[in-house]
C-alpha cells in the first residue's frame, strides 16, 4: 500500500481520514445527545465518551468486524457506532423511542446491537465483567478464534467480581481482553481515593495474566497496542489486561454538574491538551494529508449527518403502553396489571 | 413537657439533620458509601458532613457494596454504629449476601453474644427513567428476612424520627428513602431526642368507607387518592404502614374493622411483593369484618423500562388505585 514519505505511522491517508471521520462522528453524536438531554429529549442517566474516543476507535480497528465480541458498561455509545450499529437506532434508544435497539426500554446506558456483536450496555458497575469473560468462554467452547474485548472503568476495577473473573479467565485460558479505561475518576471519586495501588494493570499479574499500561488518548499508539494485543490473544488463547490511560472531558453523566467538587479547571485544561480529536486534526494538517478546508468540509458534512440522525430518531414514536410486557420472556408474557 | 417548636424542612434535609445530630452526639456513629464525602452524595443527603467530620467518619468507599457493607457489619459487631449509604438501594442487591446471610443472622448465630447496630439506607424505588437496573424497590425483599428491621417512611417527620430510631437500634435496619420524596416539605420538632418508634403504623387521613394501606411514596399516592375520593363523597382512610418489619397489624386491622374494605398499595413488583403479605394478614384476621376481598395495587411485573410512557405504566399511581377502589366500593 502506498505510503507518503513524511508519515510517521503506517496508516494510509485514506485510513487516517476515515479515523478522523469516526472521531468527529462520535464527538458530534454525543454532543447532540447532551443537547437532547438538556432539552428534555433524553432522560435518566446519560454518560458520554467525549475525550476518550481514541480508545474505542483504536481497539475497534484491531477487531474482526462481525466476529469478535465487545461489551462495556453504561458509557456505551461509541462502541456500537463503530461496530456498524445504525446510529438512528442508537439515538432513538437514547430518546426512549420505539425505533431504538431496545424499543425505548433501555435508554442511553443500555445499548445493545447483538447482530454486530456488541453486547452492551450495563448499569451495574462491575456486573458485566464476568459476562465479558463469558463471551470469550463461548468462543473457546465453540473452538472459534474470536476474542472478546471487555471495557471497564477504573472504578469498576475494584469490584470483587472483576478479581473473580481474572482468576477464571486465566485458569481456563479465555481469549478475553480486559480494557480498564482509567480516566482517573469513578464518578466524583478520584483514583487515589478509591484504589490502594493506582497502577491498575498490576491487578492482572497475580493471576498470571499479561498486563500493561498504555496511553489511550493517542490514536496512533492505541492502534498499535490494540493490534499487537488482539493478535497475541487470538494466537495464544490467553486473557490479557490492559490499563488504558484516558480522561473524560464532560461530567460523569449529563446530570453531573459539579465537576469542581472533584477536579480543578486547571487540571481539565491540562488534559484538554491530550484531546485526541484536536491532535489527530493537527497531524492531518501538519503532514499535509488533508487540508484545513477539506477537514472543515468533513466536519460540516458530519454535523449535518448527525442532525439528520437526530431528526430521524425524533420522528420515531414513543412506545405503545402495551409494549411494556414485550420481551420479559422469550416465549410468554408476564402476568399483566397492577 | 412543653411541645417543641416545629422546623420546616424537606425529607432530604431531615435525614441529613438526623445523621448530623447523631454523629455529633455519638462518636461511634460514622457513615460510609460511594461519593458521599467529597462529592456530597448523589442525592446530596450527606452534603456538608465530610467537611465537618472529616474522612475518618465520612468515608468515600470504592464501588464495592459487598465489601464495604461487610466492613460495616464487622465494625458493628464490635459496637460501632455504621450508617451505610447505598447510592441506590438497587445496588444493595450486590450486598445481599452480607446483609441477609451475615448481618441478619449474627445475633442469632452467636446466641446473643454479638449485635449489629447498623443502618443501611439510601434511595429505593423508581426515580425518573433510570431504567431496569436502577429502579428496584427492595424493602419487601428485606422484610422477608428475620433478623432485619425494615422501615419505609413517607413523611418528613417520619424520615427524621425513624432514622433516629434506626441509628439507636442495636439490630441491622434497612431504611429506604423513595427518591420521589426527597423534596417534599414538612415539619419536624426542634428536638434532638425526638424519635418515631418502629412497629407503629399511623392514620394520615381518617375515613370510614375504605382503608388505603401503603408505605413510602405510595402513602403519598394514597393521600391523593383519598382527596380525589372525598370529592365524590367517599371517605377513605389512609394507613401509613411505615414500618414493614416489625409490622403493626393492630392499626391496620382496626382501620379495616371500621371501613370493611381495604386496598394495599406498593411500588415493588406486584407478584410476591410485601403488599401481598399485608393483604393476606388482613384476609386472615379481618375475615368477619370484610365486605369485599382485599385488593392489591403493585408495580407491573416487568423490569423497569426507560421510556417515560412505559415507566409511568409500571409505577402505581392515583388512577391505578382508584380503579381498584371502585371495584370494591
Ligand atoms: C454496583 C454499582 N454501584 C454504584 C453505581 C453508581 N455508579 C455508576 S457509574 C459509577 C462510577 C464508575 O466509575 P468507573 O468505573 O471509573 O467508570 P467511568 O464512569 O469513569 O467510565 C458509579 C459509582 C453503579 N452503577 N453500580
Ligand atoms: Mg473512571
Amino acid at each position: 500500500m502506498a505510503k507518503s514519505a513524511n508519515l510517521e505511522h503506517p496508516q494510509t491517508p485514506a485510513q487516517l481520514e476515515e479515523f478522523y471521520r469516526q472521531m468527529v462522528f462520535i464527538r458530534r453524536f454525543e454532543e447532540k445527545c447532551n443537547l437532547a438531554y438538556r432539552q428534555g429529549k433524553a432522560g435518566g442517566y446519560l454518560h458520554v465518551y467525549i475525550g476518550m474516543e481514541a480508545t474505542a476507535i483504536g481497539w475497534n480497528a484491531a477487531l474482526k468486524p462481525g466476529w469478535d465480541y465487545v461489551i462495556t458498561a453504561y458509557r456505551d455509545h461509541a462502541q456500537p457506532l463503530l461496530m456498524g450499529a445504525d446510529p438512528v437506532k442508537v439515538m432513538a434508544e437514547i430518546m426512549g423511542r420505539q425505533g431504538g435497539y431496545s424499543h425505548g426500554k433501555g435508554g442511553s446506558m443500555h445499548i445493545y446491537d447483538i447482530e454486530h456483536n456488541f453486547y452492551g450496555g450495563w448499569g451495574i458497575v462491575g456486573g458485566h465483567v464476568a459476562m465479558g469473560a463469558g463471551l470469550a468462554f463461548a468462543a473457546k467452547y465453540r473452538e472459534e478464534d474470536r476474542v472478546a474485548v471487555c471495557y471497564l472503568g477504573d472504578g469498576a476495577s475494584n469490584a470483587g467480581v472483576f478479581f473473580e473473573t481474572l482468576n477464571m479467565a486465566s485458569l481456563w485460558d479465555l481469549p478475553v481482553i480486559f480494557v480498564i479505561e482509567n480516566n482517573e475518576f469513578a464518578m466524583g471519586t478520584r483514583l487515589e481515593y478509591h484504589a490502594s495501588d493506582t497502577h491498575l494493570y498490576k491487578r492482572g499479574e497475580p493471576f498470571g495474566i499479561k498486563s500493561e499500561r498504555v496511553d489511550g488518548m493517542d490514536l496512533f499508539t492505541t492502534l498499535e497496542d490494540a493490534k499487537r494485543i488482539v493478535d497475541w490473544v487470538r494466537t495464544n488463547q490467553r486473557p490479557y489486561l490492559v490499563e488504558v490511560m484516558n480522561y473524560r472531558f464532560a461530567g460523569h453523566g449529563a446530570a453531573d454538574n459539579d465537576r469542581q467538587l472533584y477536579r480543578t479547571k486547571e487540571e481539565e485544561d491540562e488534559n484538554m491538551k491530550r484531546d485526541p480529536l484536536a491532535r489527530l486534526r493537527k497531524y492531518l494538517v501538519d503532514k499535509k494529508i488533508c487540508s484545513d478546508e477539506k477537514l472543515e468540509a468533513v466536519e460540516e458534512e458530519i454535523s449535518d449527518q448527525v442532525e439528520k440522525i437526530y431528526e430521524a430518531a425524533d420522528a420515531s414514536p414513543f412506545p405503545d403502553p402495551h409494549e411494556v410486557y414485550d420481551h420479559v420472556y422469550s416465549d410468554m408474557a408476564p402476568e399483566a396489571g397492577h | 413537657m412543653a411541645t417543641a417548636t416545629l422546623i420546616e424542612t424537606t425529607f432530604r434535609d431531615a435525614i441529613h439533620k438526623c445523621i448530623d445530630e447523631e454523629m455529633e452526639r455519638n462518636p461511634d456513629v460514622f457513615v460510609l458509601g460511594e461519593d458521599i464525602g467529597r462529592y456530597e452524595g448523589t442525592f446530596k443527603v450527606t452534603k456538608g458532613l465530610w467537611p465537618k467530620y472529616g474522612e475518618k467518619r465520612v468515608i468515600d468507599t470504592p464501588i464495592v457494596e459487598p465489601g464495604f457493607t461487610g466492613i460495616a457489619i464487622g465494625a458493628a459487631m464490635t459496637g460501632l454504629r455504621p450508617i451505610v449509604e447505598m447510592m441506590t438501594m438497587s445496588f444493595s442487591i450486590l450486598a445481599l449476601d452480607q446483609i441477609i446471610n451475615h448481618a441478619a443472622k449474627v445475633h442469632y448465630m452467636t446466641g446473643g453474644q454479638a449485635k449489629v447496630p447498623m443502618v443501611v439506607r439510601g434511595p429505593g424505588g423508581a426515580a425518573k427513567q433510570l431504567s431496569a437496573q436502577h429502579s428496584h424497590s427492595m424493602e419487601g425483599w428485606y422484610a422477608h428476612c428475620p433478623g432485619l428491621k425494615v422501615v419505609a417512611p413517607a413523611t418528613v417527620e417520619d424520615a427524621y424520627g425513624m432514622l433516629k430510631t434506626a441509628i439507636w437500634d442495636d439490630n441491622p435496619v434497612i431504611f429506604t428513602e423513595n427518591p420521589g420524596l426527597y423534596t417534599i416539605k414538612g415539619t419536624i420538632p426542634d428536638d434532638k431526642d425526638f424519635s418515631v418508634p418502629f412497629g407503629k403504623a399511623q392514620i394520615l387521613h381518617e375515613g370510614t368507607d375504605i382503608s388505603l394501606v401503603g408505605y413510602s411514596r405510595m402513602t403519598q399516592v394514597n393521600l391523593a387518592v383519598a382527596e380525589e375520593l372525598s370529592k365524590e363523597g367517599i371517605s377513605a382512610e389512609v394507613v401509613d404502614v411505615r414500618s414493614l418489619l416489625p409490622l403493626d397489624t393492630d392499626t391496620i386491622f382496626a382501620s379495616v374493622a371500621k371501613t370493611h374494605r381495604a386496598v394495599v398499595v406498593y411500588e415493588d413488583w406486584r407478584s410476591g411483593g410485601f403488599g401481598a403479605e399485608i393483604a393476606q394478614r388482613i384476609s386472615e384476621d379481618c375475615f368477619d369484618d370484610l365486605d369485599a376481598p382485599v385488593l392489591r395495587v403493585g408495580g407491573l411485573n416487568v423490569p423497569m423500562p426507560y421510556a417515560r410512557v412505559l415507566e409511568l405504566e409500571c409505577i402505581p399511581d392515583v388512577k391505578d388505585v382508584l380503579e381498584k377502589v371502585r371495584r370494591i366500593l
